[in-house]
């Protein structure tokens, strides 16, 4: 059963793997990270620029928008009003007007302020962004975020970072079942079977960053998740059999010799 | 009396430090100064977006508070 395009924000993609720019020791290796992973989509971050550093390279000079679909976060805002100040910054560096919307609710967790994201996505959807907003595995939340326009909702599997990969598959599962719009899981992936595991349970497609950068080899982890996204793709579509309590014997049951 | 492009210098804020600003006080002759293209910042002063047409006539003010920001690697 060959596959549906990945189809984001009205455009269309052919990998289903995100990949995130941060952790990498220098531009060079976040490039080739991003080559090795196959992803067309890459988030990066809004900062300050830094002013005492002259004659400085930019990471747009390593992933050039031109190739890639740059998604800038709103990661590091705690509020709608950081988030919505940031996102209008990021638009105005001129490389798209789809967003990642990050509103952080607590320090340790890093888990969204829901409220918070959902006032965020309504004022940012209105000024015409392109919003994937990061949520928790709530399927109401989800829901809301589809129904305020977001172009796709981003439930977390598990803590940013954590690598503990999907940390409640049921939710992911019902969320899949009940979606509006493009399930992104965001968040929490460790290694290349969780990321299979997220499109096994039918989502279109997954967001990671640490998993790859923080790996011992970042440029083998990158293949090992393009291949765990593909595998996990392909698994779903070629419908897996059922789960069951008892066996069911693989081999002829008659013929045997007695 | 059109904008003075007078060498005398403004203090600014500048990305939240204090910055003393001399020459031209234009955006895109501070972004030139800076070493910044035009094509990898955004620009607010005093929390209102600068849109990349004014940079050439968009002057800044003694007092202003000014940001650039870029992209940088990030999750």
């Amino acid at each position: 059963m060959t596959d549906t395009p990945f189809e984001l924000a009205g455009r269309k993609f052919t990998s289903r793997l995100i990949v995130g720019t941060g952790k990498y020791k220098d531009f060079a290796e976040t490039r080739a990270a991003v080559e090795t992973s196959g992803a067309e989509i890459v988030t990066v971050a809004v900062r300050r620029v830094n002013i005492t550093e002259r004659g400085k390279e930019n990471l747009l000079d390593y992933l050039d928008p031109a190739r890639y679909q740059i998604l800038p976060n709103t990661a590091g805002c705690f509020t709608a009003e950081e988030a919505i100040r940031t996102c209008r910054l990021a638009r105005e560096v001129g490389v798209g007007d789809m967003v990642k919307l990050e509103v952080i609710g607590d320090n340790k967790t890093l888990f969204p302020d829901v409220a918070a994201t959902l006032e965020a996505a309504r004022v940012l959807v209105k000024e015409g962004f392109k919003v994937l907003p990061y949520i928790t595995d709530d399927p109401v939340s989800c829901l809301r975020l589809a129904d305020i326009g977001c172009v796709a909702v981003m439930p977390l599997a598990a803590p940013i970072g954590s690598g503990l990969g999907i940390r409640n598959p049921h939710n992911i599962a019902i969320i899949v079942e009940q979606a509006k719009v493009p399930v992104i899981v965001d968040a929490g992936v460790g290694t290349a079977s969780d990321a299979a595991v997220a499109m096994e349970l039918g989502c279109d497609g997954v967001l990671m960053n640490t998993a790859i950068a923080g790996a011992k080899d970042p440029l083998a982890m990158a293949r090992a998740m393009r291949l765990g996204v593909e595998a996990g793709r392909t698994a779903f579509l070629a419908g897996r059999i059922e789960r069951r309590l008892y066996a069911t014997a693989s081999s002829p049951l008659t013929g045997l010799v007695g | 009396m059109p904008q003075s492009t007078t060498t005398k210098a403004i203090s600014i804020t500048l990305n939240g430090d204090p910055y003393s600003l001399d020459g031209d006080a234009r955006v895109a002759a501070l972004l030139d100064r800076l070493n910044l293209r035009t094509t990898r910042v955004a620009v607010e002063i005093n929390g209102h977006i600068v849109p990349r047409s004014d940079y050439a006539q968009a002057a800044i003010e003694a007092g202003d508070s000014v940001e650039i920001i870029n992209f940088v690697g990030g999750g």
